[in-house]
């Protein structure tokens, strides 16, 4: 399931909802996303998230079939959020659950390495010198290359 | 055809979305940024280092070579950031 929403979430209603009434799972990961206050030396305030709504939950949705079809989860769960956010604050979260820890830990892994060099979310920091777009970094996408091969895009 | 610009592409060309008529001569991603460039000051600046602009036409990435049709949407942006 994938939802992209300007509202905070709940970590532990989400993974409550994510394994109700399956006991065949044993084991259930999760990635959470939180807003650091210092971007290098500079101190952040705020980060503003933009999306491209349509694009964005069609990637996601691409991502947590492929997750599917790589390991026998049981459920998986995406949360992302967009609009103003401050330190501190979630921003996203990746929960998956199967019958044995191995897989719902590298699939957690392999989604939030897949969803930071895929989704189209963008972030503006504001920071003391203004409000800047941040850039891209080359470890996210060693990051996701590490789970290559075989997604198509 | 529709076009979609977002984060710095967006602040850069100066509006989030446009509509445009596509001309004869465009027939794929790399003739439609071309002819984008030559559009204004303002979209030749934002479209000046290709390496930072990613293209996804019917909200799926695509290469320079891939191509483009009237009633395409056609979204421009940098590498995401999401996460």
């Amino acid at each position: 399931m994938i939802r992209v929403q300007r509202e905070d979430f709940d970590v532990g209603a989400e993974l409550e909802r994510l394994t109700a009434g399956n006991h065949r799972i044993g084991g259930v990961a999760s990635f959470i996303g939180l807003v650091r206050d210092m971007a290098g030396r500079d101190r952040v305030s705020a980060l503003t998230l933009e999306h491209y709504p349509g694009m964005t939950e069609r990637k996601l949705a691409e991502i947590e079939a492929e997750a599917h079809r790589r390991w026998p989860l049981d459920a998986a769960l995406v949360i992302h959020r967009y609009g103003r956010l401050e330190p501190g604050d979630q921003i996203v979260l990746v929960a998956t659950a199967s019958p044995h820890r191995e897989a719902a830990l590298a699939a957690c892994h392999f989604l939030i390495d897949w969803l930071k060099t895929e989704a189209p979310f963008w972030k503006s920091e504001s920071t003391p010198a203004g409000e800047r777009w941040v850039e891209a970094r080359a470890e996210d996408d060693a990051a996701q290359e590490r789970w290559t091969p075989s997604l198509e895009v | 055809m529709k076009l979609l610009y977002f984060a710095w592409l967006r602040t850069r060309v100066g509006c989030a979305e446009e509509e445009v008529a596509l001309p004869p001569q465009v027939h794929d991603v790399a003739g439609l940024l071309d002819w984008l460039r030559a559009r204004s000051d303002r979209h030749a600046e934002a479209l000046r280092n290709l390496g930072l602009v990613r293209v996804a036409v019917n909200q799926d990435y695509v290469g320079l070579t891939h191509p483009v049709r009237e009633g395409d949407e056609v979204a421009l942006f940098p590498p995401v950031t999401g996460g």
